[in-house]
């Protein structure tokens, strides 16, 4: 995904948010939030239970007012008085469909098409249905549904405007792992229209692999990028070193080595390498290793997965909290 | 402002698809009036020719002015707290519907199955008592300014009787206690409309024309009021905005 495509320049970004922050009396649901979404990005929201996403949410869809900052939603300034425009522009997939049980999928539909006002409903309905694989199910009462077939239909209830910009919040919440899966997939296929997306999940694995950026958010923005960027902020770069049997004098193979800032035995024949480019420290690892004799089972570049990086600053949050 | 009919038929479509579905709404649509019936019914039945004299002072009928108090208020009073209580009212809140316009169409689901039930209640009434009262009570019921009166009553009372159970929806966090409400606030409707039956208070035309004055304006004030008080943050999370 190109940064390009993100933000471009002839276009203002589908949101921006400028300090924002709601407050429930003496309770912050979230504050000091900041940031940019392009257009045709997927963005992902992360945190914990009660970090504020929810609330992010539905202050951007106009449910619920700011008490503090500024924001910009598909392009319209977010005020009370812009509340029916914007609205119009974004379509929000809350955690819970909320569908009619006792009216069939085209029924649901129907009526939020003509809520949206949507121009050749019928159409629409159909389009939606089929980027779903609803079809078949069309006349089937939504209570009759499987939980993953009706966030099916609430997927396909917010495609019928077209939106702008999609807000999902925690669309894989209590699915099983079949029905996260085909919820996925329509994300990857919203993502291939151009749709941009704001993503909610505390799903790690489900923002690593649908994401272009997340943020993490725990009450206060806690970090914004690229997974790849934030892997490099947060952990230093390290190479795993194994061999079969343990180096009798360690710290004369690896100290002194180029782009090497230092080393420690993790385990029995197990060494973990600070490097500070590992394009460099790799070969002259390689080499002292053969040098001294050593019989490698493996040189690796350690991986930080967005777990890590989740984690990491979670636990920085809670062990602040604990002082 | 500008009221889209579009988004006022959707919602208004969608209660009645919903009502069809729901075995417990129309029981509750059909039970309350047939309790608001049968048991005068039975009573005139029961009265010989001669109380005819007696029946031709009053105006009995005019209880049944209850039913359109009665029933519309239930249903009003389910029709926020109830999608909220179902989890349905987020996603119709995410929409560009105005609150104007969801009351409206709430409003109108109330008012057109409570008016209709109310007329056809009335309709069957005079029917059986055609039928089975004795002749001279059957004359003395059937009087054209009761039928004026109920005509014109019916939907007003209805629709005050509809805003006041949409207020008390919106303001309420369980069905069952914004029923119970909204029954309650349907009373003085219903011991009015019955004392006026019994000759208590005396029908007089200026009375007529001074309540259906009042009812109109609560009517039109109703759908501005409660629309005011239409608080999209305070439904989702309970928290004043």
């Amino acid at each position: 995904m190109s940064s390009g495509r993100l933000l471009s320049a002839d276009r203002s970004p589908a949101l921006s948010v400028r300090g924002l922050g709601k407050h429930f009396g003496e309770r912050v649901a979230f504050q000091d939030v900041f940031f940019e979404v392009g257009y045709g990005e997927v963005f992902g929201f992360l945190g914990p239970n009660g970090a504020g996403k929810t609330t992010t949410v539905r202050t951007l869809g106009t449910l619920i007012a700011p008490t503090s900052g500024s924001a910009t939603v598909a392009g319209i300034p977010l005020t009370a008085e812009n509340g029916v425009e914007i609205r119009r522009r974004i379509a929000i997939v809350p955690e819970s469909p909320g569908l009619y049980l006792r009216l069939s999928v085209t029924e649901n539909l129907e009526c939020f098409g003509d809520l949206y006002e949507t121009p050749g409903l019928k159409d629409r309905i159909q389009d939606a249905l089929r980027a779903v694989d609803m079809t078949d199910r069309a006349g089937d009462a939504c209570g009759t549904l499987s939980k993953g077939l009706r966030q099916r239909v609430a997927l396909a209830r917010a495609l019928l405007s077209d939106p702008e910009v999609l807000f999902l919040d925690e669309p894989t919440s209590g699915l099983d792992p079949v029905g996260a899966r085909d919820v996925h997939e329509l994300i990857d296929g919203l993502r291939n229209r151009g749709v941009t997306i704001f993503l909610t999940t505390h799903r790690l694995e489900e923002a690593e692999r649908l994401c272009d950026r997340v943020a993490i958010l725990n009450t206060t923005l806690r970090t914004i990028g690229w997974p790849a960027d934030l892997r490099e902020q947060l952990f230093a770069k390290t190479l795993v070193v194994r061999t079969l049997v343990p180096l009798p004098e360690p710290g004369r193979v690896f100290d002194g080595l180029p782009a090497v800032d230092g080393w420690h035995e993790r385990d029995s024949g197990a060494y973990v390498v600070s490097v500070s480019d590992s394009a460099i420290a790799a070969p002259a690892v390689t080499r002292a290793l053969v040098a001294a004799g050593a019989d490698v089972l493996s040189i690796s570049e350690s991986y930080h997965s967005l777990e890590d990086i989740y984690l990491e600053l979670i636990d920085e949050d809670n062990e602040v909290g604990r002082r | 402002m500008s009221v889209s009919r579009r988004r006022v038929r959707a919602v208004f479509r969608k209660e009645l698809r919903e009502y069809r579905r729901n075995t417990s709404i129309v029981a509750a649509m059909a039970v309350l009036p047939l309790i608001f019936a049968i048991n005068p019914l039975i009573a005139v039945f029961a009265l010989p020719a001669s109380s005819a004299d007696s029946l031709a002072q009053g105006n009995t009928l005019l209880y049944l002015l209850g039913i359109p108090a009665v029933v519309p208020a239930l249903i009003a009073a389910y029709s926020v707290v109830g999608e909220r209580q179902q989890g349905t009212l987020e996603p119709v809140l995410t929409t560009p519907i105005r609150g104007e316009e969801f009351l409206l169409g709430k409003a109108l689901a109330s008012f057109v199955p409570s008016v209709a039930i109310s007329f056809a209640v009335y309709a069957l009434v005079l029917a059986c008592v055609g039928v089975f009262a004795a002749p001279g009570v059957a004359s003395a019921l059937f009087k054209g300014r009761e039928l004026v009166a109920q005509v014109l009553f019916t939907p007003l009372l209805a629709g005050w009787s509809i805003w006041v159970g949409i207020a008390i929806s919106a303001r309420s966090s369980d069905v069952r206690v914004a029923q119970q409400l909204g029954m309650l606030a349907s009373l003085p409707s219903v011991a009015v409309s019955t004392l006026v039956a019994y000759d208590v208070i005396h029908a007089s035309l200026g009375l007529g024309i001074g309540l259906a004055v009042l009812l109109l304006v609560l009517d039109v004030l109703g759908w501005r009021i409660v629309s005011a008080m239409f608080d999209r943050e305070r439904l989702i999370t309970g928290s004043k905005s």
